[in-house]
């Protein structure tokens, strides 16, 4: 009987594993798409900043959940791995939309907003 | 908050010496007494319980994920749709956080919510420059920020 419960757990922790590692690199993958197919830099960066986030995230709690179940290893490195690429990767969208719109790359195609662009001038024509 | 946490690891150790057994269990027993004598002697020591704080960090990151999961779906949905539509713009969200720590966490948290990125912060830290998809609704997308994440940081911070 309580053979059977243990079986039933693994066989969970194993669909649960599979469905965290699938998805993780699916996000992966339509984030990449999402590179490809998105016309400028900044839409760009929104597919790769999200995307990778969630996908690396997913693939790293599935890759810890595997350790755990099948080794009974707990893992910290890869607990710190998900943080610290919570923590970098809007910082890196961040610094490299900052500099592309520095380098003076507009947003694409029928463009109706630019507060940014406005302030920088504002910003200029004081200090003249 | 400080002072609290070290009254807690004091009674977490005392408990330990007292049980004679230095092991992570018995001083895991001892912290969760320790919980539980703070919460019964609230009155007397100053500040507010620690823990309320704590739960309101985890809120915050609960918020968080579910914001990262429906930004994924939304770029999901954008990456194999047959034609994209995009009104990309940058729009400017005035900001009452003042402290770089408080700003910092809310261009993250901006940066992975659906639709928008965190572009530029202004030099006197009160505007956000934010690149949005959808620009049509700027006023609603400013109300849910300052809504949700802002009250959600100004509530842990202060």
């Amino acid at each position: 009987m309580l053979s059977l419960i243990e079986n039933w757990i693994d066989i969970i922790a194993n669909i649960i594993i599979a469905l965290l590692l699938l998805s993780g690199s699916f996000f992966l993958l339509s984030g990449s798409i999402g590179v490809i197919r998105f016309p400028d830099v900044y839409t760009r960066l929104h597919a790769t900043t999200k995307g990778a986030t969630l996908g690396i995230s997913g693939l790293l709690i599935g890759a810890f959940l595997f350790l755990y179940m099948q080794h009974g290893i707990i893992s910290g490195k890869l607990l710190l791995a998900i943080v610290f690429t919570l923590l970098t990767s809007p910082v890196a969208g961040h610094m490299i939309s900052r500099a592309a719109h520095k380098a003076g790359i507009k947003p694409v195609t029928n463009q109706r907003t630019d507060e940014y662009e406005r302030a920088i001038q504002n910003q200029k024509q004081q200090q003249k | 908050m400080a002072f609290q946490i070290v009254i807690n690891l004091v009674i977490a150790v005392m408990w330990m010496l007292l049980s004679e057994a230095y092991t992570a269990p018995s001083f895991i027993t001892g912290y969760l007494l320790g919980i539980l004598l703070l919460l019964l002697l609230n009155r007397f020591i100053p500040d507010t319980f620690y823990l309320k704080r704590a739960f309101k960090i985890a809120g915050l990151i609960m918020l968080f994920i579910k914001e990262l999961v429906l930004s994924n779906i939304d770029i999901v949905k954008l990456a194999y749709a047959r034609k994209p539509e995009f009104e990309p713009g940058i729009f400017a969200l005035p900001t009452e956080l003042t402290s770089n720590w408080e700003i910092t966490l809310l261009a993250n948290l901006i940066s992975l919510t659906p639709g928008t990125l965190s572009v530029a912060v202004s030099h006197d830290n009160t505007y956000l420059y934010i690149h949005a998809m959808h620009i049509d609704d700027i006023d609603d997308e400013i109300n849910s920020i300052k809504n949700t994440f802002e009250k959600a940081i100004m509530e842990v911070t202060r």
